[in-house]
């Protein structure tokens, strides 16, 4: 009998053990959220948007890190006394919700952001195929989606904003900058992508455009997702440029396919050094670092904002994700991209008065932002104008930037190189013009 | 001349990948019969075992030996998929010979475990779980006969999985201490990168060829002779083959089936790790980096004949050497001017992914004519 209140005090003292564990554990949560606990107190109410990214699957590497940039830009908003409606300041608090790489997952949670957490908005999205399969959701709930990524464009939508790169805002005047002035300028294209929308229909655009230049196409090829086998590929590319003694590929390929396909054009010769340039839609400094600067090197890319950019605002950005996420981390164009979306979503409700959809949308239109890349504005189009900028990959990594616009490039939601889309825009200020209608 | 030497190696180059990704899998799944979903994994293991190499060779004391580290990928690939590989017959597979459906399912399952294993959990600590894997399997045989036929030998085993774990233990946080990329778990891409001596070109004939895919076809061409032998000449590859042919009888004749089936398991997964090294050097290496490729390695196998050796070799060159021909175009380059609805066709099946279309539409063709595939197996087992 003398064993069992040994036993009890065992259990007492583990049981106290485990409890300090426990609180000691607590706490270390707490802080590490950033301690937007203690403020909470200044707050008249709180107001709660939907994030909706892949966090697992394929598209994970890419989304998550918008998804920390969304968080610190909430962060930062609500540091600075939140989000002010109708003279009550709002703290803003989010539910994140897991796209899972599979694109009707996205339609499934952005319903239960919508009906069952009823929020006002909701930040997400990725691929085409994942915005093309929340788009009939958001238009029959009249919510409204903020989606970041630099596009194929084609689509206006009164239920999207989106604040990446439309096609003319990108890869036109990338393509505009290799045919006149890169060191290839002249010679023949080359292009090469993933086969999906994305990079077939930026493609119908280059080709269009190349055609009122007077430049050349001489190939194309499209890898499925997924295949790595790029052989075929590069003796077509050497069998199309080599009697020009080098030329100009645009590279619209994803994700990893990037790794291989650079990985082995470097092995067969296809270089800068032997006049071979590569101009890059979807390659930003997170890419650099994972694919190698020394694959990249002396290649091009086209984006809005580049983490090179040299003014306070860009610096501060990067600084304040590295100080948050970790000295390795870096920011790119998407990310900058997440972050304005979140400001410009504050600014309209503030100043609609309201978190209700119809009068933030109107509010939306015009709203201007001083972003790491430079001012921005909404357009009546839904779409961001923004800062054009053309870089070149430096061996240690990062762009070197080359050219930018002088200011920004109006948005075109509707192609004007592309045959079925010429001369046809999209207003939603005016109810008479609307999604598509004739200039 | 130069336009049929560079398609016969572009054919050979992305033969020789399919070839030595599909060779485990020829062994596993012709001569045991074994659905393997896990095999690209395999693969997978054997590509990060080429990297977490990489980065070991990275260090100072390491570093003059730099330049070989390709080659001792190899090595370690084979024992680390072999290994896994053992470990998977004895706990899931064994359990399950002669339900193929079972085996599929399982092994599918066993597949994303193994995915999710290397993005959540630090290489460092899979470096020494599978470090202390290989001791606990192989200390145990070491010791004399006498020892193994004691009644204590349990207990013997029992410590050296104790002192397995310690050495794993240790072995990985060793690692994760020197190498700090390998000390936090990481559902990123990473990548391999070729020493020096095997980036580049390299002149044969009056054309350009990449080392690194040179490279792949002396690999593949190792592993085939090397499977070929031991098969063929080695008194265990006689008792692999008389297993093959006639499970029963074999047992019979004093042929342990168990330690065949192991050791056949085992081969097939180390070389599914040796087609990793050979993969990790063309892109990146991932999660999902097996995933791309057992598709093929299945079709590869069952266009050959399922248990031939020769018929997986010559079916593999055979997609190459096709794949390489629809998808560059080049009945275009050797009869320019045939006439204009034979060259539209032509053209529209000459890229990557129309390729793959036409390739599996032909491989439907051909199953369908000779079902069995090119050199179906003879005797016995077939008809039972």
């Amino acid at each position: 009998m003398g064993q069992l209140p040994n036993l009890n005090e065992f259990m007492r003292i583990s049981r106290r053990i485990f409890a300090g564990l426990a609180t000691a554990s607590l706490a270390v949560t707490v802080t590490s959220c950033g301690g937007g606990s203690d403020t909470s107190g200044s707050f008249d109410d709180t107001v709660t948007v939907g994030i909706l990214h892949s966090l697992s699957g394929t598209m994970a590497i890419s989304e998550s890190t918008l998804v920390d940039t969304e968080k610190m830009a909430i962060a930062e908003i609500n540091a600075a006394g939140g989000v002010t409606v109708g003279g009550k300041s709002y703290k803003i608090d989010y539910i994140v919700e897991d796209g899972a790489s599979d694109w009707p997952t996205f339609a499934e949670k952005s319903k239960k952001l919508i009906d069952q957490d009823g929020v006002p908005v909701v930040f997400g999205g990725w691929t085409s195929a994942s915005r093309k399969a929340m788009l009939p959701v958001y238009e029959s709930k009249d919510a409204f989606l903020y989606y970041p990524i630099q596009y194929e464009a084609q689509e206006c939508s009164n239920n999207i904003f989106y604040t990446g790169a439309s096609p003319n805002q990108q890869s036109e005047p990338a393509t505009d900058f290799m045919y006149k002035r890169s060191p290839a300028a002249g010679k023949p294209f080359f292009l090469v992508g993933s086969d999906y929308v994305f990079p077939r229909t930026s493609n119908t655009i280059t080709k269009e455009q190349l055609k009122s230049l007077g430049g050349k196409v001489v190939g194309e090829d499209y890898l499925p997702l997924g295949n790595t086998e790029v052989a075929p590929i590069i003796s077509k590319i050497k069998k199309a440029l080599a009697p020009s003694g080098g030329g100009v590929i645009i590279n619209t390929l994803n994700g990893d396919q990037n790794v291989a396909f650079f990985k082995q054009i470097q092995d067969a010769g296809i270089t800068p050094s032997n006049g071979y340039y590569v101009m890059n839609y979807s390659i930003a400094e997170e890419e650099i670092s994972t694919i190698g600067p020394e694959f990249l090197e002396g290649h091009y890319g086209a984006w809005n904002y580049m983490m090179s950019i040299d003014t306070p605002e860009s610096k501060k950005f990067a600084a304040d994700f590295k100080a948050l996420y970790g000295s390795d981390r870096v920011v790119a164009d998407p990310q900058e991209s997440a972050y304005n979306m979140v400001y410009l979503w504050k600014q309209a409700v503030e100043d609609a008065g309201t978190f209700e959809n119809s009068a933030v949308r109107e509010a939306l239109v015009g709203q201007t932002f001083d972003a790491p890349q430079g001012p921005v504005e909404v357009m009546p189009n839904h779409h961001l104008a923004q800062t054009v900028r053309i870089g070149l990959i430096k061996p240690e990594g990062g762009f070197e930037i080359l050219e930018e616009t002088d200011g920004v490039v109006y948005p075109q939601a509707w192609n004007q190189f592309e045959p079925s889309s010429k001369g046809y825009a999209c207003d939603w200020t005016d109810p008479s013009k609307g999604e598509r209608y004739k200039l | 001349m130069e336009l049929l030497l560079d398609s016969l190696f572009n054919g050979v180059a992305i033969g020789s990948v399919l070839l030595v990704a599909a060779l485990g899998l020829a062994i596993v799944f012709g001569l045991m019969g074994v659905i393997n979903l896990a095999h690209g994994e395999l693969m997978m293991l054997g590509a990060y075992t080429t990297y977490v190499t990489q980065l070991i060779f990275k260090l100072p004391v390491l570093k003059p030996y730099y330049n070989a580290y390709v080659i001792v990928s190899i090595f370690f690939a084979f024992i680390v998929s072999g290994v896994v590989g053992i470990l998977l017959e004895k706990t899931v597979i064994r359990k399950l010979y002669g339900s193929p459906l079972e085996t599929l399912l399982a092994t599918w399952g066993v597949s994303l475990i193994l995915q999710q294993f290397v993005r959540s959990v630090p290489l460092a600590y899979g470096t020494g779980l599978v470090i202390s894997l290989i001791i606990g399997l192989f200390l145990p045989t070491v010791f004399p006969l006498k020892v193994k036929e004691s009644i204590y030998f349990k207990y013997v085993k029992f410590s050296s999985w104790i002192f397995a774990a310690l050495a794993g233990v240790l072995s990985g946080s060793l690692i994760s201490s020197s190498v700090s990329k390998l000390s936090r778990a990481s559902a990123r891409n990473v990548d391999v990168t070729a020493p020096a001596w095997m980036r580049g070109q390299v002149e044969i004939l009056g054309t350009a060829f990449p080392k690194t895919r040179l490279m792949i076809i002396i690999i593949t061409l190792i592993s085939v002779v090397s499977i070929t032998l031991f098969l063929n000449q080695s008194a265990w590859g006689m008792r692999i083959r008389a297993v093959t042919q006639n499970r029963e009888m074999s047992d019979c004749l004093g042929i342990s089936t168990e330690k065949v089936d192991v050791l056949t398991f085992g081969i097939g997964s180390g070389l599914a790790g040796v087609a990793g090294v050979a993969v990790s050097l063309l892109g990146s290496v991932g999660p999902n980096v097996g995933g791309n490729y057992i598709v093929g390695c299945f079709m590869v196998v069952v266009l050959g004949g399922v248990g031939n050796l020769l018929g997986t070799i010559l079916a593999s060159f055979g997609i190459g050497i096709m794949t390489d021909l629809i998808g560059a175009g080049r009945l275009l380059s050797i009869w320019p001017e045939m006439p204009l609805p034979i060259s539209n066709t032509i053209n529209f099946f000459a890229t990557t992914s129309m390729a793959r279309v036409m390739i599996f539409a032909l491989i439907v063709i051909f199953l369908q004519f000779k079902p069995t595939g090119l050199f179906p197996q003879k005797g016995r087992m077939v008809e039972s």
